[in-house]
């Protein structure tokens, strides 16, 4: 790569969005040895945390917000990495290469690295807009909830995909009473096998969640706030509040105004960069080619909104290495560690080592005998291994798969 | 380490015990502590994670370094340093010795 920037002038380089993918990108560029001058805008008012805290042990725990921060305010300080928190960035122009911030602020940037993460979607039913009825994506929201979440509560929670049933299992550990409504037929029905939905439905039951799927809703009820979530067939659900988790859409709407190249995210190639050359996007936000997988992906995860944005920076100070992880993702519930790797779409078998029973198991998602995914309950260290099968583009006998006894190491190549 | 203050040498485990693939947790008072082989060689760490609650010793051994099992933040065995995110603070190390096929670890605080 040439020289980014001409000699003798202090280049800037701004990023938009103060998420995880934000707080590792300005911190990769600083350990990447970039000494010009670096701004970090976020609409929210915390420094960069993690979310996955929000839907698990913020709810059940009393940490403060600095308990899922990435780092301490004073970390951004030492590094002189100007933040500006609470403020929205309002337009960009790209021929001027300027910023123009909600504070009033105009910033003019050398490279621009858009981390504008995603918004929740919106459900659209009559009374959707009656207080009570919630979201679990921001801080905020989950300190709020947290609030709420008192012994005897009636919480109904729309939508059985992780969130939902995260926040389902930690209200259950609060003592509240929970109801899960999830329009598919099962839950997770979009990320895991049947015998996975089945195992997650079967344990929240086990524990008194009430699930309950291929419910159609009509509206929500309610004199000045929630009290009901109505459905058809005449059931109705009464609710103190009620926590949607129907999935989130990628924030591109600065991007699409600037004439970014935009499809399901900000469309970016393996090394984050936009259509613009001086435009990166990294995090949940970006819609790039994942070579593993052969196609391309907009990852809503923890692991993608750190790396990723770690090797996008990079880029942007002079590095060359593409982003090329396999996906993978937890969920935390009722103690269990649920890790996956992969992200099949399809699958011909589906072989399972260890006992659901037992609360320790590894589900292998096979395809023409090619390892396309995995889950493994409370077996991370399957998970690494099958990571490496994948890589290899190995083709492992299934029954030695099946066999706990047979360690998933020998069933590498060399 | 320095070991100004004394021995504080604690019987902890069979050298059988730990295998290159998994590392073994055991729990001296109140320190949870985390024994690797490398090469026939042994080493000791704290076991819990510095970024969330996670015994390492549940992780993945990878040539020199141990991943956690939870956010695959990666810690240098030998040295305790941690080397890629999320984890940003050091473990300690402690030293080992063995005898008789018997693992020894120092908690001496130096």
């Amino acid at each position: 790569m040439g020289p980014l920037i001409p000699m003798g002038q202090t280049p800037t380089f701004v990023v938009i969005g103060a998420g995880q993918a934000g707080g590792r990108a300005v911190e990769a560029m600083r350990a990447a040895g970039f000494s010009g001058r670096i701004l970090l805008v976020g609409h929210e008012a915390y420094v960069p945390y993690e979310r996955p805290p929000l839907s698990k042990k913020m709810l059940t725990g009393d940490g403060g917000p600095d308990s899922a921060y990435l780092h301490d305010p004073s970390f951004y300080d030492d590094r002189k990495i100007e933040m500006r928190l609470g403020v929205d960035a309002v337009a960009i122009d790209r021929e001027a290469r300027s910023l123009q911030l909600s504070n009033g602020e105009t910033l003019v940037y050398d490279k621009l690295l858009l981390t504008t993460g995603a918004r929740v979607r919106r459900i659209a039913i009559p009374g959707a807009e009656l207080p009570g009825v919630d979201y679990l994506r921001d801080m905020d929201e989950s300190l709020s909830l947290r609030a709420r979440l008192g012994a005897g509560a009636r919480l109904v929670v729309i939508g059985g995909g992780y969130i939902g049933l995260e926040a389902a299992a930690a209200a259950w550990a609060r003592g509240c009473h929970v109801v899960v409504l999830e329009a598919a037929d099962r839950v997770l029905n979009r990320v895991v096998a049947p015998e996975i939905s089945r195992f997650y439905e079967d344990l929240h039951r086990a524990n008194g969640v009430d699930i309950r799927t291929g419910v159609k809703l009509l509206e929500f009820t309610g004199d000045g706030k929630v009290e009901a979530v109505v459905c058809e067939g005449g059931v109705t659900c009464p609710a103190d509040f009620v926590i949607v988790g129907i999935g989130v859409e990628a924030e591109t709407g600065l991007a699409e105004a600037a004439g970014l190249t935009v499809d399901n995210g900000i469309v970016v190639d393996a090394f984050g960069r936009t259509s613009d050359k001086n435009i990166y996007a990294a995090g949940d936000v970006a819609n790039q080619p994942n070579e593993a997988l052969g196609r391309r992906v907009r990852l809503e995860s923890w692991q993608n909104a750190q790396n990723q944005a770690i090797a996008v920076a990079r880029v942007m100070c002079g590095g060359s290495e593409p982003y090329q992880e396999l996906p993978w993702f937890w969920s935390d519930q009722y103690g269990l560690n649920l890790q996956m790797v992969g992200l099949p779409e399809g699958w011909d078998r589906l072989v399972i080592r260890g006992d659901l029973a037992s609360h320790k198991f590894t589900a292998f998602y096979l395809c023409g005998g090619l390892v396309v995914g995995a889950n493994a309950l409370n077996n991370p260290r399957d998970i690494r291994f099958t990571r490496m099968l994948m890589e290899q583009g190995a083709r492992p006998d299934p029954a030695a798969l099946a066999d706990p006894n047979v360690p998933l190491k020998s069933l590498l190549g060399g | 380490m320095n070991d100004s203050t004394g021995d504080d040498w604690h019987r902890v485990a069979k050298t059988d015990d730990v295998l290159d693939d998994e590392p073994k947790a055991v729990q001296i008072g109140n320190d949870y502590i985390a024994l690797y082989r490398l090469d026939d060689k042994f080493y000791a760490t704290d076991d819990i994670c510095t970024h969330e609650f996670a015994s390492l010793a549940e992780g993945f051994v990878d040539g020199d370094c141990i991943e956690c099992p939870l956010h695959a933040g990666k810690f240098h065995i030998p040295t305790g340093k941690a080397m890629t995110a999320p984890v940003t603070e050091d473990i300690r190390t402690y030293p080992v010795k063995v005898e008789g096929g018997e693992i020894f670890v120092n908690l001496a605080k130096g």
